[in-house]
This record gives structure tokens, sequence and C-alpha cells, in this order.
């Protein structure tokens, strides 16, 4: 079977009012989906995954009906998938395009993997700073150990 | 008045080392001074250490405080389940300083954040420990005169051995050489090497240390621990190749000094004890007179 490039198109365009996720990685398209409770979420979704790519070779998209992400949210992508793009659509136009951006310091949304981590042991928000952009890498203001964009867990 | 507390090497620069050394200079030729007369300093060991716990009473001591704590959580309100945030904002309201150790890594920091009064940290699990730190830098400039520019050699576990790190962390400022001697299962993490890397600063690696230890300004022991190989068979074919002997040390500068942030288990054996290269036991003399000079510094004393 062909790619219908055309038909990738129509499944972005054809939403009314919501949100699109476009370009995340495919390996990481199950992890957005989780850290957003899509499974819980009663609205009409379309996934893709696996479609070409300029950008990545082979991306993945979400196209979520009626929803607009929370800020909280849209951070806690960027931790997951910094590639990726909103497109807010309302009566089939993009109203707004954005990047996800990464903060210089991660406050609450990701967990520290050191079990030995105060943050893990007493109620305390977990913070961590930037050390790279590009893969992404955290260090736990607390303990100091660092973690990598493919072991990054969120809380 | 505007307080710091210190909970890791790298709250401080350069400058603030040497401040630090600075005033750990004037204890050692006056160690009785009473800037803490009237004031309270907690020692809160929710682990024991006992030699630190000592060094840091016995600065306070020296300088004229008086001391309230617990040398280990077993006989705190912290067994009943007390949050590390309660007992500190409670100590907080009866000291003008939380001297604290504690087994998670990061409590320090976070008390520090949540305390009205500053906070040195005494050590946090495997992360910081930097009283340690401050007392190696100061025992290295006593007894080469400087800092800048030595040849530091590193020889033991210097994967989980935070001594080390804090140390080439602290030394970084001072235009070193390293030279690093490890088994391979124990080599330093790669996030120091690209630190190191990336500062310019240069290091050598080794398995062995026999060739090039006569480069060294400095041998800084540690322990090479049992539990930290996988392999049993792997540990007893290290353990020995990781000791300094009297008769390596016939081969070093006459300047040379040994460290060692002790307790020592088998990597130097006790006929070195003798020998005049070894400072182990001066170093962590020297402890008390850096821990005054850390207390004056938080508190701004003078
Ligand atoms: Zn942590």
């Amino acid at each position: 079977m062909t790619r219908d490039i055309k038909n990738e198109k129509m499944i972005v365009s054809a939403l009314k009012n919501g949100t699109v996720i476009d370009h995340i990685p495919p390996r990481n398209l199950f992890k957005v989906i989780a850290l957003l409770d899509l499974d819980q979420c009663t609205s009409q979704m379309t996934f893709g995954t696996n479609l070409n790519s300029k950008l990545l070779g082979k991306k993945a998209i979400i196209k979520i009906a009626d929803l607009f992400l929370e800020e909280k949210d849209i951070d806690k992508i960027a931790m997951i998938a910094p590639t990726a793009k909103l497109n807010i659509i309302k009566d089939y136009q993009v109203v707004e395009k954005r990047a996800l951006c990464i903060p210089d310091v991660v406050k609450g949304i990701v967990k520290c993997l050191n079990p030995k981590c105060i943050t893990n042991n007493e109620e305390v928000p977990t913070v961590f700073e930037v050390v790279e952009r590009h893969p992404l890498t955290l260090r736990c203001h607390y303990c100091e150990k660092t973690v990598g964009q493919e072991d990054i867990v969120l809380r | 008045m505007v307080y710091k507390s210190l909970v890791s090497i790298s709250d401080y620069g350069r400058e603030d080392y040497l401040d630090i050394l600075d005033k750990a200079e004037s204890f050692e030729q006056n160690p009785n001074r009473r800037l803490l007369e009237g004031k309270v300093v907690a020692t809160l060991f929710f682990e024991p250490s006992t030699r630190t716990r000592l060094s840091f009473e016995t600065a306070v001591n020296r300088l004229g405080g008086r001391v309230i704590g617990f040398a280990d959580a077993s006989c705190s309100s912290v067994t009943k389940g007390e949050c590390l945030k309660d007992t500190i904002r409670i100590v907080g309201n009866y000291a003008d300083l939380i001297i604290m150790r504690h087994p998670l890594e990061g409590a320090a920091r976070y008390a520090s954040e949540i305390s009205t009064v500053p906070i040195i940290n005494a050590g946090d699990g495997a992360n910081q420990h930097p009283s340690q730190t401050l007392l190696d830098l100061y025992s290295i400039r006593k007894t080469q005169g400087r800092l800048d520019h030595l040849n530091i050699m590193m020889i033991g576990d210097l994967k989980y051995g935070r001594t080390v790190h804090s140390l080439l962390m602290a030394m970084s400022h001072f235009n070193p050489t390293f030279q690093f001697v490890a088994p391979d299962a124990l080599r330093l993490p790669k996030e120091y090497v690209r630190f190191l890397s990336e500062k310019g600063i240069p290091f050598q690696e080794y398995t062995d240390y026999m060739p090039y230890i006569e480069q060294a300004d400095i041998i800084y022991m540690t322990r090479v621990q049992k539990e930290r190989f996988l392999d049993p068979i792997e540990y007893e074919r290290n353990k020995n190749a990781y000791v300094l002997t009297n008769e390596a040390l016939q081969h070093t500068k006459d300047t040379v000094k040994v460290l060692h942030p002790l307790p020592r288990i088998n990597e130097i054996p006790l006929d070195v004890d003798d020998n005049p290269k070894a400072y182990y036991f001066t170093q962590a003399r020297n402890g008390l007179y850096v821990r005054q000079a850390i207390i004056a510094k938080v508190l701004q004393l003078l």
C-alpha cells in the first residue's frame, strides 16, 4: 500500500475545534498518550504514527476534539517529546501554533530516579535544573543526580 | 544580614574557599576564640557519624558556643515519624545555626530552603560533604604552600567516592593536573570526565599507579570496598593493586603528601603511618580549624 500524503493532511485538517499535537517522535507517542490520560478522555481522537516527516524522518500525531491543554500539561509534553508542535484549532482554522519550550527550571512534573533522594521520601516537590537541551538533560536540585531524555519519568 | 548556608561545595567559589582557608589558618594559630558566646548551635545527626559530629561539636565549644541536638535519629522524635520539615522548623526556633547529617540525598538543600537559620551540611547520603572537601583543600595548601598548578593523583574507588568528586570540583578552580588510578569497575564517572574536558583541565586515567607516582604532589587515597564489586573474584584481583606501600613511596617526590578521608580499610598499611609523607592524621586534625572557619563564615562572625 502506498502512503497517501493527502490523506494524512486530511486527518489534521478535519478537526473543527480542538488540539493537534504534531511532530511527536513515534517511540514517544504512547508516553504522551499516557501523560495526558487520554485513555480516560471521552472526546473524539485520532492517533497517527510512523508518518513521514521532513523534520524527524518519522513522526506521530495526536488530534483531540474539543480539548485545550493546560500549561502544566504542555510542559509535561515538552519533557517527553520536546520536538512536538501544538496547533490549536477553532472552527477548522489553526488559531495558534506553538513550539514547546523547556523552561530553565522544571518544577513539580518530573520524578527523580534516585530512590535515596529527599523528594522520593518526604513531601517535597521536585525541582530540576536544565543542564542541556539537546538531548534534554536535567539535574535534580536536591540530590544533584542527572537524568537524560530517555529516562525522564513524570510524577 | 544575609546568612549563607553551606550545602554543596559548588555553593562557594574560589574566593570563598580561600577566605575559609585563611580563617582556618587563624584558628589553627589560636583555636580558642569566644566568637559564639551566647549562641546555640544544633547538631542534628539523623544518621550517626561520630568523628564528624565530634569535630563539629569541638569547633562550636572552642568558639564558646553551646550545643544541642542528637547523635542518632533513633533517639529523637524522627523515629515517631516526624518529617524533616517539622524538625528543622522547630529546631530553628531554638538554635542560631543547624549542622546536620542525613541519610537522604538532598536533605540539607531542602532544609536550607525551609529553615530560618543557616544550615551546614555535614553529609547527605552519598551526595555532599563540603567540610571534608574544605579540609582537604586546607591540607593541600598547608603542605604545598599553594593550591595552583599541582599534580593530584587520586587512587582507589573513583566511581562512588564522593570526596573524590567534590575535591575534583573544588580543585578545578586552581589549574590542577589530575592522575586517576582505579580498577575498570570503579573508574571516574563520565560526567566528571566531561566536566574536566570542557574546562580544559589535563588528566590521565590509569589502572596502575606505579610508573606515574613520581609526578604527584598530592596522593589522595580512598577506600576500595568489597561491596562495590559485583564479582567477588574481581575484588580479590584488585584489592591489593590499590594499596600504597612504603616501597612505592620511595619513588615519589620528597614533598609529596598522602591524604585519606579516613577511616581506611587496608589501602594504607599501618607501617606507612610513620612515613613523613603520610599526612592523613594531621589532615583529620585540620578538620577542626576548617569547621571553625566554616561556622565563622556562615554566621559572618569574622
Ligand atoms: Zn533527586
